[in-house]
């Protein structure tokens, strides 16, 4: 599965969406609604998927999927 | 007589000012319920291994990690050492506390500081430090130790008060905003409770204290601790943001 798809599917999971209305552009708090404590909870469960580090003030930089799709591209290499 | 919660065996929790005090008498009331007990401690490496030894013998386990309050960067680190490679922390009561009594005319700028920071600030730095682990645990319980005097306000204890009643405001904040994570936090506020901080006082003072207690003699340790292992236990799961006084009646 592409890094990309993996992010989709724990968003779905963690958020109870449909991974069908997930896309790159999918905005956490303007499309999902999450508020500050449930994307610190999404940034955790990231982190123990992926391996990465996200450190708190870089949570605020990101709004979308595709922005943690990319933070996660650049910190596995 | 302290009540068994079946569901505080092998909980871990955090006790700060274990060494003496409510505080010792919190941490071997736990370690008799079988619950893990975490304690931290300045420098003192053999009195930690006699309380490490004495929490095991009363039917717990124990780990010492040595760290101050008031230091956030050894704190953080032992906390994050032990969450990461031992298990995540479920439960928290933070109880070290100063106390330094002088009129308001006297009370100097430094010893308001540390005052503030160890009763107010220490605690809310443990917590934070926690937060992270909070969420990964589960039913999460924290305790804070006000006082009554938080509550009434006392002569001659101005910062001591304001620490304790700024602990009350902090523990209800953390109340709504880990609720949603089912993360509760509450408070007590103990009365004169018997230890080495009111074994200080004279004969006569403790007379006249007594007097003003409708129930006319102060509390003992371990009744401060049989409330702490009830709010840290599912058996008070409804409860979260609530005060209790401990006092004897004095504040009513």
């Amino acid at each position: 599965m592409e890094l990309q798809e993996k992010v989709i599917k724990l968003v779905a999971e963690a958020t109870k969406m449909d991974a069908a209305n997930i896309s790159l552009n999918t905005s956490f708090v303007d499309d999902l609604n999450l508020d500050s404590l449930d994307m610190v909870e999404l940034m955790m469960k990231m982190e123990d998927t992926f391996g990465v580090e996200i450190p708190e003030d870089e949570t605020e930089n990101l709004k979308s999927i595709g922005d943690v799709v990319t933070y996660i591209k650049t910190k596995s290499h | 007589m302290i009540a068994t919660y079946s569901d505080l065996k092998d909980k871990v929790i955090l006790v700060t000012g274990a060494a003496r005090g409510i505080g010792k008498s919190i941490a071997l009331a736990l370690a008799a319920q079988g619950a893990h007990v975490v304690f931290n401690y300045r420098g003192d490496e053999a009195k930690a291994a006699a309380l490490k030894e004495e929490l095991e013998q009363a039917g717990g386990k124990a780990t010492g990690l040595k760290f101050d309050v008031t230091d956030y960067e050894a704190m953080t680190k032992a906390l994050d050492e032990f969450t990461k490679n031992v298990a995540p922390i479920s439960g928290l009561v933070n109880n070290a506390g100063i106390s330094k009594d002088t009129l308001l005319l006297r009370l100097k700028p430094e010893e308001i500081s540390s005052i503030i920071d160890t009763n107010l600030k220490g605690s809310m730095m443990v917590t934070q430090a926690l937060s992270r682990n909070f969420l990964r645990a589960e039913n999460v319980s924290i305790v804070n130790m006000s006082s009554i005097v938080g509550l009434m306000g006392n002569a001659s204890q101005a910062a001591y008060a304001a620490s304790k009643a700024g602990l009350i405001g902090f523990s209800k904040s953390v109340a709504k905003e880990l609720a949603s994570r089912n993360v509760r936090c509450n408070v007590i506020c103990p009365g004169f409770i018997q230890t080495e901080m009111t074994d200080a006082l004279n004969e006569k003072a403790k007379e006249e204290y007594s007097k003003q207690i409708p129930l006319a003699r102060f509390g003992s340790t371990e009744e401060v601790a049989s409330l702490t292992c009830f709010l840290l236990s599912k058996a008070s799961g409804y409860m979260t943001g609530e005060v209790i006084k401990m006092d004897g009646g004095l504040y009513i």
